[in-house]
């Protein structure tokens, strides 16, 4: 089989487990299932296709798809701040810099063939499945989960409850300062790390071979 | 949906971050790999918090996570340079020097 | 003028300090830079000329002191200059502390200046003795350290410290002696002065044991090598047994007097003294007359209150023995510096035997005058035998008078005072060592048949003395020169003596040891040797008189020689005084209270007699009248006799001896004793060598061998198992770990992506661990 075939092969299934999972959570959940659904699905189908696809590009914007998805997840879970910081942090800034990273890289197509890692992954994968299978026959919650709609909105997931927790003195402010120095310091090591050196401008101080 | 479903989509994405990490030849679906594996926790951190009773730990874990993720992308990132500027590569396998 | 010298602990210290430090530093200089030292040779006589002048500037001093009446003593322990050996601080003076000082008595003082300027004068001579010497600057060297070991000899206020100087005066003694041991242009004296450096060293070296273990035995029982906290524990050792000496101190006094036997060659120790000539003359006169040898007598002086009556009875006998014998034997030497070698034995004997009869005061008395002018006779030999081309036999010398007038002027003013001629600096000194004799038999107190032998031998033996002084006088001085005779009529003149019996042609004294004295003494081959050296001919035998360093040397010890005795220039009324009884300087400034402290030097002159101590007593009266009538008698008896027979009557001496015969014949060959040493002493010793080198080869090394046999054979053993077991272990251990290491090093590959691979592997198989367990 070519490149090809395998990628319409590939894009083919991942359409019809769409079309399967979006059914599925019709009709066992109703809407609120089919979103589950959709959702679930753009996580992982994108998390799939990052995997599968040979481009960086490719898999960036692919690994787009697995956030937003995220994002929709966290707003099934009642979290729509939570959702909205993802979409922003995630897509609009981490993902950014990832394209950058792809743009200030030169493109490397010495990529492995799927057929060789294909083993591997398969072992991996079952190895994993069958962890999760395990975990999920064994694992007794301490929580019990709610049905969805069986709760009201309550302040609690709301952008102003996340700030008050964030500010109040007895709830999460040690956290918050916590998170903007580590913030303000990898930022600044980013900063460090990545700056050109005098060497990297003077030509006749670089390594041979650069020069040219 | 029960809290089940979100703890398999969040082992599922945890399996693809891996097999992201450990098969591919740059570094940057190592980056991306690493990004995976943070959501898994955090759908499974916001999702635990939901069904549970437990205030608004799990939000703010979730939270705290994402500003990681990104301190984490950023250094990243300026190492993914540096490597490159070192070993004109960005293939972790070329990166070896910690055999030495 | 004098009496206004006042000693200051503050100033002369130091200057006591650098006079030992200047003749070490020129050492340190010469033997470094040896040949690369400018004017080595004139910088160390200008260093000596230093030390001379410190020297008698400091004894001005005490001769000042002893003027005024007082006790001239500086121990510089009190002031706090001291070098501390054992311990330091707060134990500084405790018992088992070896603390060394300076310690400067009257003693001290007239030895110090008598050493100092008997080095520069040797200096001095040198420059001209030894010009040309392919070791000249070697020489010096080794005189100037010789210098700085008498000087720190006299200085040094603890047996120990005397010990370790007398030991290096020993060393370079043997040096000196040595000098032409590396001249291989000449044999003779090649093989003869390293047979002779080597003899002296081992015979001294008997004597240096013996005062090694007697200074132990000390040690042992008082706990200090202090001077004078050695003589005032025998003094409270002694009146707490009772007045007497307990017989350990017999004992180990006889052992301190074995150094003395041994380094004064006295009496059967000489032997060495005769064979040191061999060394050049200047080193004869310094280290073999005037001061090495002296350093024996200066150690009986300074032990002396250690000294029980019968260690004292054995030293007068020693001495006196020592004196006669020494004297028999100069009477038939026909070397120069032989003739003086015996007599400086003979006059040792003397000082030995005085100090023996508690003439203490008078034997160092004595080794001043006669340091004094027997350096003198000693540089004048030199002299004489510089002038006539290193000739030694005076048969082959006479009428010297004319061509060398100032050699001869100062040799005969010595020889004079040798003899104890009134007025010169021997008749003092040896008058007071008779007188002491005298006093010592006519005080009942004293009296003994040691003090009769003692009179009767010294006396015999100071007429000797001016008797065979004066024959080298007329022999060398007087008559015709003889020196230009043909050689085979010396020959033949050497055969008709053989053939009369007189003197064996097999030379007198060691054809046993078959090496270098074989021919006839060490005369005529050393003189052939010299002739051809010089480069000289027929004609160029002609004597002549030195150049100046070595007259200007021998005039100022000359002078000494004349004025050392009583110094009446200086001191007039003194002069006068004499008549009346009255002490030389050199009583005035050392007496029994000054050497040995006020309490121990009453209680030392408890045994002597008091004729010596008080000249004005009865006794002493009595006792000074005879002894200068005695003196008197036998110098003019000697002299007489010595011009009587060569140079009046020239061949009664032939007669004489043919009559004498047997009897000439032993003392000829000084008694026998070389050969009696070789045949009980040294056959013996290496027999027992040999025999000792038999068990050593044969059982020790047998044995020696067989334990290394065994342990060769237990080495090979332990090898084999060592190879296979030990080696096998190791290298299993090795194997494993490199083996397991390049099993592992595969796993470390350094890709990051492969590590995460493993984590996750290991995570995989913990949980399925979990789940199943």
């Amino acid at each position: 089989m070519d490149q090809q075939t395998l990628q319409r092969i590939f894009y083919g299934a991942l359409g019809l487990i769409l079309l399967v999972v979006l059914g599925g959570g019709l009709a066992a959940a109703g809407w609120p299932g089919a979103a589950f659904a959709l959702f679930a699905f753009m996580t992982l189908g994108g998390g799939l296709v990052c995997i599968w696809e040979r481009s960086v590009v490719r898999s960036a914007f692919a690994l787009m798809s697995t956030f937003m998805g995220i994002a929709g997840l966290f707003i099934l879970l009642e979290s729509d701040f939570l959702a909205m910081a993802q979409i922003l942090i995630y897509v609009g800034g981490i993902l950014a810099l990832l394209l950058f990273g792809v743009m200030l890289t030169p493109p490397d197509m010495s990529e492995r063939k799927l057929g060789r890692v294909l083993p591997g992954l398969g072992i991996v994968g079952l190895a994993i499945l069958w962890v999760g299978l395990k975990v999920a026959a064994t694992a007794k919650w301490a929580v019990q989960g709610a049905p969805l709609d069986g709760r009201a909105d309550g302040p609690i997931s709301s952008a102003e409850a996340i700030g008050v927790g964030f500010l109040a003195v007895d709830q999460y402010v040690v956290a918050f300062e916590l998170a903007a120095i580590v913030l303000t310091v990898a930022l600044v090591a980013a900063v460090y790390i990545a700056r050109r050196r005098l060497s990297d401008v003077q030509p006749s101080r670089t390594r041979a071979g650069e020069v040219g | 949906m029960g809290l089940g479903a979100y703890v398999a989509v969040s082992a599922a994405l945890f399996g693809l971050g891996i097999v992201a990490i450990i098969t591919r030849r740059n570094v940057l679906y190592i980056l991306m790999g690493i990004e995976m594996i943070l959501n898994a926790a955090n759908i499974n951190f916001v999702a635990f918090n939901r069904f549970g009773d437990n205030g608004l730990d799990g939000r703010m874990f979730a939270i705290f996570t994402i500003i990681l993720a990104a301190a984490e992308a950023a250094v990243a990132l300026a190492i993914v340079l540096n490597v490159f500027h070192l070993f004109s590569s960005v293939k972790p396998s070329e990166a070896d020097l910690l055999r030495e | 003028m004098i009496a206004s010298l006042s000693f200051d602990p503050a100033v002369d210290y130091w200057l006591l300090l650098a006079v030992p430090g200047i003749p070490f530093v020129g050492y340190l200089l010469q033997i470094a830079l040896r040949k690369r030292l400018p004017f080595g040779d004139k910088l160390l006589t200008l260093g000596m000329f230093g030390v001379m002048c410190i020297t008698v500037y400091l004894a001005f001093k005490a001769i000042a002191a002893g003027h005024h009446g007082e006790a001239f003593v500086q121990h510089s322990v009190k002031d706090g200059i001291y070098f501390e050996w054992l311990y330091s601080g707060a134990a500084a003076l405790g018992v088992d502390n070896i603390v060394a000082g300076i310690y400067y008595d009257g003693l001290g003082a007239a030895m110090l200046a008598v050493v100092g300027i008997v080095s520069f004068c040797v200096h001095l001579f040198s420059q001209g003795y030894m010009h040309g010497d392919r070791r000249y600057n070697i020489f010096f060297a080794n005189i100037s350290l010789f210098t700085f070991a008498m000087l720190g000899l006299v200085l040094s206020d603890n047996v120990l410290f005397l010990f370790i100087f007398w030991e290096l005066m020993g060393l370079m003694s043997y040096m000196l002696i040595g000098h032409f041991a590396h001249d291989p242009s000449n044999p003779f004296f090649f093989k003869w002065a390293t047979w002779a450096s080597k003899k002296a060293f081992l015979t001294t070296r008997v004597g240096d044991v013996c005062l090694f273990v007697g200074v132990m035995m000390f040690y042992r029982e008082f706990g200090t090598l202090q001077y004078t906290e050695l003589w005032e524990a025998a003094r409270v050792t002694v009146a707490n047994n009772g007045g007497e000496f307990p017989a350990w101190m017999t004992v180990a006094g006889l052992f301190v007097f074995g150094g003395t036997v041994g380094k004064s060659a006295q009496f059967p120790l000489h032997i060495w003294l005769p064979d040191a000539m061999a060394g050049p003359t200047p080193v004869s006169a310094m280290i073999h007359a005037a001061t090495m040898v002296a350093a024996g007598v200066f150690l009986l002086g300074r032990m002396y209150p250690l000294m029980s009556p019968e260690a004292l009875h054995v030293i007068t006998f020693i001495g006196a023995t020592t004196a006669i014998f020494a004297a028999t034997i100069g009477m038939t030497a026909y070397d120069l510096k032989a003739v003086l070698a015996w007599s400086t034995i003979s006059q040792l004997g003397f000082m030995v035997a005085a100090v023996g009869l508690g003439g203490v005061v008078a034997g160092m008395f004595h080794m001043v005058t006669h340091a004094f002018f027997k350096a003198c006779l000693f540089l004048s030999a030199g002299s004489v035998i510089h002038g006539c081309h290193h000739e030694q036999d005076m048969r082959l010398m006479g009428g010297l008078r004319k061509k060398m007038p100032i050699t001869f002027v100062c040799m005969t003013i010595c020889t004079l005072a040798i003899a104890g001629a009134p007025f010169f600096a021997g008749f003092y000194s040896k008058d007071a060592i008779i007188l002491a004799g005298w006093a010592n038999i006519l005080d009942l107190k004293t009296f003994s048949g040691w003090g009769i032998y003692a009179l009767v031998s010294l006396a015999i033996a100071a007429a000797f003395t001016a008797f065979y002084m004066f024959r080298l006088i007329f022999m060398t001085f007087f008559g015709e020169y003889r020196g230009n005779l043909e050689k085979h009529m010396y020959s033949d003149a050497l055969a008709a003596e053989a053939a009369a019996g007189i003197e064996r042609p097999g030379g007198h004294h060691d054809d046993d040891h078959g090496d270098a004295h074989a021919e006839h003494g060490h005369d005529a081959p050393h003189a052939e040797h010299a002739h051809a050296a010089h480069g000289h001919d027929a004609h160029a035998h002609e004597p002549h008189e030195s150049p100046w360093p070595m007259t200007v040397a021998l005039c100022i010890l000359a002078f000494l020689g004349m004025f050392g005795g009583h110094f009446w220039l200086l001191d007039l009324p003194g002069a006068v005084a004499f008549w009346h009884g009255a002490h030389t300087w050199f009583e005035s400034i050392v007496s029994l209270d000054s050497l040995y402290g006020p309490a121990v030097g009453a209680w030392a002159a408890d045994g002597i007699s008091e004729g010596i101590l008080d000249h004005s007593s009865h006794i002493g009266h009595a006792a000074h009248v005879r002894a200068v009538i005695l003196s008197l008698f036998v110098a003019t008896s000697g002299i007489v006799g010595a011009w009587y027979l060569y140079v009046k009557r020239r061949d009664l001496p032939a007669v004489i001896t043919k009559k004498l015969d047997f009897g000439y014949y032993v003392v000829k060959n000084r008694y026998f004793i070389d050969e009696a040493a070789t045949l009980l002493v040294i056959a013996p010793s290496v027999k027992l060598g040999v025999f000792l080198k038999w068990v050593d080869e044969k059982i020790v090394d047998g044995l020696v061998l067989g334990i290394g046999r065994a342990n060769r054979f237990l080495g090979f053993f332990s090898a084999w198992f060592d190879r296979i077991f030990v080696d096998g272990a190791v290298n299993a251990v090795g194997l494993v770990s490199q083996g397991l290491g390049s099993a592992f090093r595969l796993l470390q590959t350094g890709r990051i992506q492969q590590y995460a691979a493993f984590a996750v592997g290991g995570g995989l198989l913990t949980a399925a661990w979990l789940i199943l367990a």
